[in-house]
């Protein structure tokens, strides 16, 4: 692998198939009509972007005289590999077994956990998938734990009816998906879910937790969540850092 | 039978089964109204309009009604005996309501044939309206044409209607057949209709009479551009069921999705309230010759589509005898269902494939609405392009009718301009490739394929057994469908549901049911 050696990771550029080549493809549309005039304005807004060598290698008129693009072209940018940090959950996930078993032995009681998607979403595929019995792609879901009450109240929750369950069951955590994030309407809506827990005076005694494909760790903690889970997140994941979380912040007697 | 060798008894006793189950729940639907329902009454007798504070003339009515204790009488009677009262329209009774100059429920009572006779004079006119409204589709049909089946049908979903219309058009030159104008997320709960031309929505547009009446329009031209019908969809369920069907008959909606069980389990709308409410909007959209669409898609993003594949089958049983009782035909019945497997599954197409043929074969003449793969669609947009091609060549092979194409960015965003487009090429190109596939094609008989249909005729037909000696209810409150539990009082809108009294009556559902189609 003497090609693999030559990458110099304090300058990383885009791979295509050749070391430090730049290549990228792009796609997108113009409100143009089709034709060269189009093809060019195409290649030069690449250009402007600070790409090289913008190629338009496809041009499709879309009617209602705009104009749909594949370009490749090639960037002289590179990163600092070397100095890249990304916030993330820091623990390390448990399998289902270890987190029954972490439960029995430092927890020593049934946790509680409820969820639901908030305000107008109505897409539950996120929480049922970390919820649900079945779980998703073989991961099985918070119902299926032993040590684990879990409540998953489904789709349009408002976030007083979450707050309120969360109080009738004594939850340990919250978890809230929001999927919908059309126009940013998922920030307001978990904002206010943070609010409602600090006036009930119940946000430091719970874990709380949102989930949703656009929704990472570091948006999360700055809305005032103690974790946010991304796609390709199941069901050990968001229990591994609930459990490690209510021991942490010794939320066992409360 | 057919190319699977299905067992014609079990299709023909799952069919008896579903029909008990339909009569069943029939018989509470006669004896109970909703406030939906007779805002319907209402709009048919032509309010229209908002009070200034916004809130719809119909839910004016309506309210006044209920408040003064009317509402198991309906609203016809109420507003029968104020027109023998007053001598003024429904419009100017709802406008004086609005103003607290009437009050609807104090009028003197006025003879009984007498209040039929105004209201049958209006409603037999709102009636001859929708009929020419269905004419006019007709007449489109026969001189511009359409699009061979399966339609090609896509979603728009900006929450402006004007960026809407942009992208439809555009959908439409491109190949689209249906256009469905996806509604704001939350809409379905809402117990009233917006009012007007609308630019803010998440996740889609309102659902209103001018946003229909707009979009309508651009359909109508575009269709004329291209030379075919362009198709115009909508969202017929939450609380406002039958409201929305009303609008969309005088609107020209071609399909409405239109299915109470989506609403009970996905949208935790109570039972009682929309299967009452779906009757009224199905007897509507089945004189206006719309085509529902129904949602047993949805079962199988919750539930999992190879173990759950029986109860998309019963559910589209149990909707075909709904949809009879409330006289839609065969070819009006949009029956639901979905290429939602794990693609992951060793011969999961097989799977799919014998859940789409089976689904063709015990409803013949049904236009079945076929959903794309969204569970298990992951942001990789190559490998997603490749999955709706899979669903595509599985609908052509089966003879599907109502292809709800799949966007390579599902799981990312609502769809752009251009992946609107890429999904179009994907289906042209493997619909026009492969057109005649299906005639070409049988089954190894007790193959795989053969084989899974029968075992999943089998399972459906012991849940319609089932379901029929328990009741549709309580099936729904056990959680069969989709996974999902819903508890009989539980849910939203159960408060505008209530018992009809010896003097209601609906000359709607009468005149709509009675022939003179």
């Amino acid at each position: 692998m003497t090609e693999a050696q030559k990458v110099d990771l304090t300058k990383v550029m885009p791979y295509g198939d050749t070391l430090n080549d730049g290549v990228m493809q792009l796609s997108f549309t113009l409100p143009v009509p089709y034709g060269d005039e189009a093809k060019e304005a195409a290649r030069q807004i690449v250009l402007k972007m600070g790409f090289e060598e913008a190629s338009v290698v496809y041009a499709h008129d879309l009617g209602v005289e705009y104009t749909y693009f594949i370009v490749y072209a090639k960037t002289k940018q590179t990163v600092d590999f070397t100095s890249i940090e990304v916030p993330k959950v820091d623990v390390e996930v448990m399998e289902k077994e270890d987190i029954e078993n972490f439960i029995k032995e430092n927890i020593k009681r049934n946790i509680v956990v409820v969820g639901a998607c908030t305000g107008t979403d109505a897409h539950t595929v996120g929480i049922d998938a970390i919820m649900n019995m079945k779980g998703y792609a073989g991961h099985y879901g918070l119902e299926r734990y032993e040590g684990i009450e879990a409540y998953n109240l489904g789709s349009q929750v408002p976030n007083e009816e979450l707050v309120a369950k969360a109080i009738e069951l004594n939850a340990d955590a919250i978890l809230v998906s929001q999927v919908v994030t059309q126009k940013d309407v998922h920030i307001p809506n978990l904002t206010e879910l943070v609010e409602l827990l600090e006036a009930e005076g119940i946000r430091d005694k719970v874990v709380l937790v949102c989930g949703g494909p656009r929704i990472t760790h570091e948006l999360a903690k700055e809305l005032g969540y103690d974790a946010g889970f991304g796609s390709g997140s199941y069901a050990e994941d968001v229990a591994t850092f609930i459990v490690n979380e209510i021991v942490k912040r010794n939320l066992i007697n409360k | 039978m057919g190319k699977l060798n299905l067992d014609v008894e079990k299709i023909n006793k799952s069919r008896q089964s579903a029909k008990n189950i339909a009569d069943e729940v029939q018989k509470f639907i006669d004896l109970h109204t909703t406030v939906a329902t007779e805002r319907t009454v209402v709009r048919l007798l032509g309010v229209d309009g908002v009070d200034e504070i916004g809130k719809p003339l119909p839910n004016v009515v309506v309210d006044n009604i209920k408040e003064g204790g009317g509402l198991q009488r309906g609203a016809a009677y109420w507003m029968g005996n104020a027109i023998a009262n007053l001598q003024i329209t429904p419009q100017e009774i709802a406008e004086k309501i609005s103003k607290g100059e009437l009050d609807i429920t104090r009028l003197p009572a006025k003879d009984e044939g007498k209040i039929k006779e105004e209201i049958y004079k209006i409603a037999k006119e709102s009636v001859e309206k929708i009929k020419n409204v269905r004419k006019t589709r007709e007449h489109f049909l026969n001189t511009l044409g359409e699009g061979p089946k399966p339609y090609l049908y896509v979603i728009v979903a900006t929450g402006n209607i004007y960026e809407d219309i942009i992208q439809a058009k555009a959908a439409a030159k491109q190949g689209a057949d249906v256009i469905a104008v996806i509604r704001t997320t939350g809409q379905s709960l809402l117990d009233y209709v917006p009012y007007g031309a609308t630019t803010e929505g998440f996740g889609g547009t309102y659902a209103t009479q001018e946003n229909f009446r707009l979009m309508r329009r651009a359909l109508d031209e575009v269709g004329e551009e291209v030379g075919r019908y362009i198709r115009l969809t909508n969202y017929c369920s939450g609380l406002c069921m039958p409201e929305i069907a009303a609008m969309g008959a005088v609107e020209r909606l071609d399909m409405m999705l239109n299915d109470a069980l989506y609403g009970i389990l996905f949208r935790d709308i109570n039972m009682q309230r929309t299967l009452i409410d779906q009757y009224f909007s199905r007897v509507i959209n089945g004189f206006a010759g719309i085509i529902i669409n129904t949602g047993e898609d949805n079962y199988l993003t919750t539930d999992d589509a190879v173990e759950a594949a029986h109860t998309v089958l019963a559910s589209q049983f149990i909707n075909e005898q709904f949809a009879l009782k409330a006289g839609l035909k065969e070819e009006q019945m949009g029956l639901g269902h979905a290429f939602e497997m794990d693609p992951s599954l060793e011969d999961g197409f097989l799977l799919e494939l014998a859940q789409a043929e089976m689904a063709r074969e015990i409803f013949p003449n049904a236009p079945l609405k076929y959903m794309p793969p969204t569970k298990f669609m992951t942001g990789n947009i190559f490998k997603g392009h490749v999955q709706n091609a899979m669903f595509n060549m599985v609908s052509i092979m089966t003879n599907q009718g109502i292809q709800l194409l799949g966007m390579l960015t599902e799981a990312i965003h609502t769809p752009h301009l251009h992946d609107r487009y890429l999904s179009i090429e994907n289906a042209k190109y493997i619909f026009n490739n492969a057109r005649h596939l299906s005639e070409e094609i049988e089954f190894k008989e007790n193959g795989r394929i053969q084989q899974r249909a029968s075992e999943v005729l089998d399972k459906a037909c012991d849940l319609l057994t089932q379901i029929d000696k328990e009741g549709l209810f309580h099936t729904i409150e056990q959680g069969k469908f989709g996974g999902v539990k819903r508890m009989r009082d539980g849910g939203k809108g159960l408060d505008g549901v209530c018992k009809k009294d010896s003097g209601y009556f609906n000359p709607f559902i009468e005149l709509m049911l009675g022939g003179d189609k």
